[in-house]
């Protein structure tokens, strides 16, 4: 251990004590998944004879990723999620913005019940609401069709509001004023001045409702049947009838679909931690 | 300006009606989904609680009939029982998340890998980590074989999924190794807050980790641990991933919301499942009020942890200095 101050024989025991400590809870971590990936690069005849916890011979086998990969139709699923993503994901970040940019600049009646109603409906529990949901969706026509599906997701949206809530709060007031006093209306404080400065919020709200909307199945089980509407979470559903056990081409699907949300990881970590503790206030 | 006969344009840039024009269109959209998504769902749910219903037919009104089924169906009761060992796994979820925090906030070489690789497993989707714990638990396989590594019989480990005595702590389980990571990071992020300087000034000091763990650390957190604690209350009664995609609640795996969800898909008893809803929605505004209720009292003692109330408070003072009217 190189820290600059020497250390006691107390600190080199809790060094070590830390070390153990993390090493195995990260392995404990791992394990799952990394059990995954040996198996998603055997052969049939490899899975059926080897042990899971055994490495695969080469891990250029991507038979079972092919497989997977045409039988579950997730180019489909890929296909459909993104659209989902793009539509979904700029409406929330524009509905979010814009009525966190009035909640906070203005000073009406009604908008302290307006923040209240938002707050309230994040205490509702969703998987309770889609009873009555389902029958509202139903009479909408909006079941089986993508656009209903992206319709009902931006409807559920509370987390973004509240990340933008809170930016806003430190966003100072005197940007607005400026603006107004060279001629701008207060649509253009918005696009023009304040939008641009949102820049960090957008990115975290991106994220966090980006993997919310991607790892999503409940509703998209429920309200996209038609095969061909299938997300890239309900294509992988399908493996439960026909692949009962063969839990190579299972591990290989499972992983097609957390390579995209691993890369976003790595890149946006920071952002990631970051914006937790905005996302914590739904719970 | 300032003319008498304003033109039409006049008009329409003045301050006011721009001030109506942009809260208007800008909150339009939001509000419209808020109310077709939440509070007209919301209201029927109240209303259908007291039908006998499917979602397409005849209803007939039957009072508080549904309220009274929903405490005296068994499988309604038992479920409460399985969401026990739900809360088991919070409060060691929220412990754990708690000690390697602690571990984290003294020097260590490789954190980022350390927690990039613990907090990894909560953006796996439920579908996923559902396949990810069927083949770990399955019989013979990842589990199992770990196991046998320390020299037991297969035929002395019980079966993770279907023995009714452990499968519900099997899924708990999953849920502990999901949201543990997230947790420390929470925790980890409240008490970075703390100056560093502290820490520095403690250990010249002679203070040793246990000191700067109980005197330091611990209050940084307190209100966010508490915060945990209470949520994972509510939490616990609305746990829905694990057995709803690992087990599909059966053998006795059944949660509210699983059982509320087959009643109200599968056997279409949507009267009942709203009930059921409903009742979980008061037992959650009561963790929710008694929440905020200790915030406002108990951490408004003036020591370490500033209030919630008190953050309020000032913030509305500054706002209404700085606003815009």
């Amino acid at each position: 251990m190189e820290t600059s101050k020497k250390k006691s024989p107390a600190g080199i025991v809790f060094s070590i004590f830390q070390y153990v400590m993390l090493i195995g809870a990260t392995i404990v971590a791992l394990i799952p998944v990394l059990v995954c990936v040996f198996t998603a690069f055997k052969t049939s005849d490899e899975y059926q004879t080897t042990s899971v916890l055994q490495p695969p011979k080469s891990f250029l086998y991507f038979e079972n990723f092919k497989v997977a990969f045409q039988q579950a139709n997730m180019l489909r699923g890929f296909f459909n999620t993104a659209l989902v993503l793009i539509v979904v994901l700029t409406v929330s970040i524009f509905a979010g913005s814009m009525l966190a940019y009035v909640l906070n600049r203005f000073q009406f009646r009604g908008n302290g019940i307006i923040r209240n109603l938002f707050m309230f409906a994040a205490l509702l529990p969703g998987i309770a609401m889609q009873v009555t949901i389902y029958q509202i969706m139903n009479s909408l026509g909006l079941i089986n069709h993508l656009y209903g599906y992206m319709i009902c997701l931006m409807g559920t949206d509370i987390i973004s509001i509240y990340i933008f809530l809170q930016f806003f709060e430190n966003l100072p007031v005197s940007l607005d004023e400026s603006a107004i006093i060279d001629g701008c209306t207060y649509f253009g404080v918005y696009f023009k001045i304040l939008l641009p400065l949102l820049k960090p919020a957008i990115v975290t709200s991106l994220i966090l409702k980006g993997v919310g909307v991607y790892n999503e199945y409940y509703a998209s089980n429920l309200y996209l049947q038609s095969k061909h509407l299938k997300t890239i979470s309900t294509a992988l559903y399908t493996f439960t009838g026909p692949y009962g056990n063969q839990y190579n081409y299972i591990c290989a699907g499972v992983l097609i679909t957390i390579i995209p949300i691993l890369v976003i990881f790595i890149i946006f970590q920071k952002q990631v931690y970051g914006g937790l503790a905005a996302g914590a206030v739904k719970g | 300006m300032g003319k008498e006969g304003k033109t039409f344009s006049e008009w329409f840039y003045s301050r006011k009606v721009q001030r109506f024009l942009v809260i208007v269109t800008f909150m339009f959209v939001p509000l419209l989904l808020l109310l077709v998504f939440t509070y007209i769902p919301f209201g029927k749910m109240i209303q259908f609680s007291f039908y006998n219903m499917k979602y397409i037919g005849k209803r007939t009104f039957v009072g508080w009939k549904n309220y009274i089924e929903v405490f005296n169906r068994p499988e309604i009761f038992k479920s409460l029982a399985v969401s026990l060992y739900y809360m088991g796994g919070a409060v060691i979820q929220l412990a754990l998340a708690l000690f390697f925090a602690t571990i984290m906030v003294f020097k260590v070489r490789g954190e980022g890998v350390f927690k990039a690789a613990m907090f990894f497993p909560y953006l796996i989707s439920g579908i996923a980590i559902g396949f990810i714990f069927k083949f770990f638990y399955a019989r013979g396989f990842v589990l199992d074989t770990l196991i046998q590594m320390f020299g037991v019989d297969l035929e002395d480990i019980p079966y993770w999924l279907q023995d009714t005595r452990i499968n519900n702590i099997s899924l708990a389980a999953t849920s502990v190794w999901r949201y543990t990571g997230q947790n420390m990071i929470l925790f980890l992020g409240a008490m970075m807050s703390v100056d560093a300087d502290l820490y520095e000034a403690a250990s010249l000091d002679g203070a040793n980790k246990w000191h700067q763990f109980k005197y330091i650390i611990l209050p940084s957190i307190k209100s966010i641990v508490v915060l945990n604690l209470i949520l994972s209350i509510s939490g616990s009664l609305s746990a829905f991933e694990p057995p709803y995609v690992i087990t599909n609640g059966t053998m006795g795996t059944g949660t509210y919301f699983v059982i509320m969800n087959r009643l109200a898909h599968e056997n279409q008893k949507v009267g009942l499942a709203s009930a059921m809803a409903i009742v979980l929605l008061v037992i959650i505004i009561i963790c929710t009020v008694a929440q905020k209720l200790f915030f406002a009292y108990v951490f408004d003692d003036g020591t370490n942890d500033e209030s919630k109330a008190a953050v309020r408070r000032r913030k509305k003072a500054a706002k209404k200095e700085g606003r815009i009217s």
